[in-house]
């Protein structure tokens, strides 16, 4: 039984991946192109050791994103607002460590736990809209993520918190003090961001606070129900708010490493678009720290890998495709699959009720 | 059954990563033939104006010399500071010598990536903060060409009142604005501009959002402006589908936007545009570079370098152009010094 499950699940991540590949031959092949080539010059730069630890560090960002939204996924919570609660955090980090001097590691500590407050707080409002006001949080954390892009762009004035460099366009919060930078690990003349480290340490408190905690079994069990959760003394609504901050705060870390062991300052060129990502990857991960892992390798693989591809004339637009694909075929997939699951137990279930009981009966 | 499946899963590609890494050789690098590399900024060559303007720029060299290679790469809006380098750096070891960088978020990637290949020749559009003995700044005063087109705004505004719209909040489009309202408050005083901004940054869809330009104009021409001028882009394409519906003047940006083959129907009211002339910032560095001049350094292009200026297509602006060429010499001379802070125009 226990071997017929692991197969199972393994079918649906590996068709998704096969199915987005298909897609990609036939596309390619429209376009002329030839498939095999391209993949495996993707495959090549992908590998590529310099490459390989900037796609690590992209990892790290993803992963903490879909840790994020995986914490609002056992809730049944959609946080769409992981993309304003990051921005929150990384700007509020920035400007707080640019503006305090402490002794290096109490700095770099204080830098994260204010992103963290930042992210969480920023995700507290959608949080307290839901629970006390009955507001959808997707709808709520969409029109966040506006409200903070423009709270920061308007703080971010040269006037205000930023500043613009001498012959720069790109206004920046000043920029972080040595005492306050995460180190970068060298190897293969690219620098891992230590926020790595940060990452797997959220990825191990995730899976324990889950797992192996009270607060953990109130929130699985107020996302499976939330009627029964509260009707066997969970207080349901607090826990709501509670995930919400929490993940938040994750979301909060997500621009950490790029701030702390790159670029010093928060900046116009700071990405965007982390909520998609983190939803997608926490789908694709099965809401599991180590799924989320590779599912955020894999994403971060796409991307970088899939530059190469412009330099033979393929749009860039193609790795998107590619990622929706597996998202798409991933979410088919586990549907087909429990649904196999559930007929199988079924019939399980059936063949032990068609024994006969009678024995137990007399007993 | 997740954990194990997981385990499973991920023994497995990293088998097949060590694997794959062993078999396939990094890309060869092609430097015998000459490659020049261009790395847009969002939005890409396909996108009217800026990134456009640096293809265009470089088309007649490629035409002149069928040798010369042409790589392209453009930015995404997930893409960091670290993801920009690793870009820029995939050119280097392609062979692309000059490599022209497409806007200023390419700044802090270009710092560290130009000294890792002192070698090549880069250029970059729109920033000149990347101080380094094998780069050129290219910059332009967008201000003074907004100016002209200010000038020409309040000689044809009847309502006293014009508009600005702005791609994204940002330094570089508040040029633009700074100049347009000094060069409509040069002529006179008395005329309203009335500025709006499709988007704040880190969003840089107001740069290519036709629908909410459509919108922005439509507001300020019925409530009294006669004329609108978007810095933005795409976007500018709804402010002149507006214009021609309502009748009103309408003014692009970059490059002559009366030309666009989109804006077939809209070109009756497209009074001028500025122009911004990234095509011969960029073709200029290209030249120089392959000729294997030194270009380092910043090169600006104002209106006295014919770097910046307004179009005439469509003859509307016919009867004014002698006093908007006016003000072009005295910017030129130094007369007149056209502000890039909106709030001090």
């Amino acid at each position: 039984m226990r071997k017929n499950r692991i197969f199972w699940g393994a079918i649906a991540p590996i068709a998704a991946i096969f199915t987005s590949m298909v897609l990609m031959y036939i596309i390619l092949s429209l376009r002329g192109a030839d498939p095999f080539a391209l993949f495996k010059l993707m495959v090549s730069y992908g590998f590529d050791p310099r490459n390989l630890v900037s796609e690590l560090n992209l990892t790290v960002s993803y992963y903490l994103a879909g840790v994020a939204a995986a914490i609002g996924f056992k809730m049944l919570l959609f946080n769409i607002g992981i993309d304003g609660q990051y921005r929150m955090g990384a700007f509020f980090g920035a400007v707080v460590g640019a503006a305090i001097d402490l002794p290096p590691i109490l700095h770099v500590a204080v830098i994260i736990i204010v992103a963290m407050i930042a992210g969480g707080l920023w995700a507290a409002i959608a949080g307290y809209l839901k629970v006390r006001r009955g507001v959808s949080e997707v709808i709520s954390n969409i029109m966040l993520n506006f409200i903070a892009a423009a709270i920061i762009a308007f703080l971010l004035s040269p006037k205000l918190l930023g500043s613009l460099p001498e012959g720069s366009q790109n206004v920046q919060t000043k920029p972080i003090p040595a005492s306050g930078q995460m180190p970068t690990i060298k190897i293969f003349d690219g620098e891992v961001y230590s926020v790595l480290f940060l990452a797997i340490f959220v990825g191990i408190a995730y899976w324990i606070m889950l797992n192996k905690t009270v607060f953990g079994f109130n929130l699985r069990a107020t996302g499976l129900s939330f009627r029964a959760a509260r009707s066997s003394g969970v207080n349901a609504p607090g826990m709501i708010f509670v995930t919400t901050v929490l993940s938040g705060a994750i979301a909060g870390l997500v621009g950490i490493g790029t701030l702390l062991s790159d670029t010093h300052s928060y900046s116009m060129a700071f990405p965007s678009g982390f909520a998609f990502t983190g939803l997608s990857l926490a789908i694709l991960g099965r809401n599991h720290p180590v799924g989320i892992f590779f599912a955020a390798f894999l994403w971060s693989f796409l991307e970088r890998a899939g530059q190469v591809l412009e330099f033979e004339g393929i749009p860039p637009e193609i790795v998107i495709v590619m990622q929706g694909t597996i998202v798409l075929s991933i979410v088919i997939a586990y549907e087909v699959v429990a649904r196999i699951n559930l007929k199988q137990q079924q019939r399980a279930v059936g063949k032990v009720a068609a024994e006969p009981v009678i024995e137990a009966e007399v007993k | 059954m997740q954990k194990s499946t997981l385990r499973k899963l991920g023994a497995s590609a990293v088998t097949a990563a060590i694997a794959l890494s062993g078999f396939i050789a990094a890309a060869p690098a092609q430097a015998a033939t000459k490659t020049i590399g261009i790395a847009y900024s969002l939005g890409g060559r396909d996108v009217p104006g800026f990134n456009q303007l640096a293809y265009i720029g470089v088309k007649p060299i490629l035409a002149a010399n069928k040798s010369i290679k042409l790589i392209e790469s453009q930015d995404n809006p997930t893409a960091t500071d670290d993801q920009r380098a690793e870009r820029l750096r995939l050119m280097a070891k392609r062979g692309a010598n000059p490599i022209v960088v497409v806007g200023f978020t390419y700044a802090a990637a270009l710092g560290k990536v130009a000294k890792e290949f002192p070698k090549i020749q880069w250029g970059i559009v729109d920033d000149s903060s990347v101080v380094a003995p094998n780069v050129q700044s290219i910059v332009f005063k967008e201000e003074e060409g907004s100016f002209l087109v200010g000038v020409a705004a309040a000689l044809k505004s009847k309502t006293k009142s014009v508009g600005f719209i702005g791609g994204v909040n940002t330094p570089l489009i508040a040029k633009f604005e700074a100049g347009y309202i000094a060069g409509v408050h040069a002529v006179d005083k008395t005329i309203s501009v009335k500025s709006t901004y499709i988007s704040n940054f880190p969003d840089f869809s107001g740069f290519n959002d036709p629908a909410k330009g459509y919108e922005a104009a439509k507001g300020m021409y019925e409530n009294g402006a006669d004329l609108v001028y978007a810095a933005a882009g795409g976007t500018g394409s709804g402010m002149h589908k507006a214009a021609s519906e309502l009748g009103k003047w309408s003014i692009g940006v970059d490059a002559d936007e009366a030309t666009y083959p989109a804006h077939a129907a809209y070109k009756k009211t497209i009074l001028t545009s500025m122009l911004k002339r990234v095509d011969l910032g960029t073709r200029a560095f290209v030249k120089d570079a392959l000729a294997g001049k030194k270009t380092a350094g910043v090169k600006t292009w104002g209106a006295k370098q014919g770097g910046v200026g307004y179009t005439t297509t469509g003859g509307y602006v016919k009867d004014i152009v002698a006093k908007i060429d006016a003000y072009t010499k005295k910017i030129a001379a130094g007369t007149i010094v056209v502000p890039t802070d909106p709030t001090k125009a």
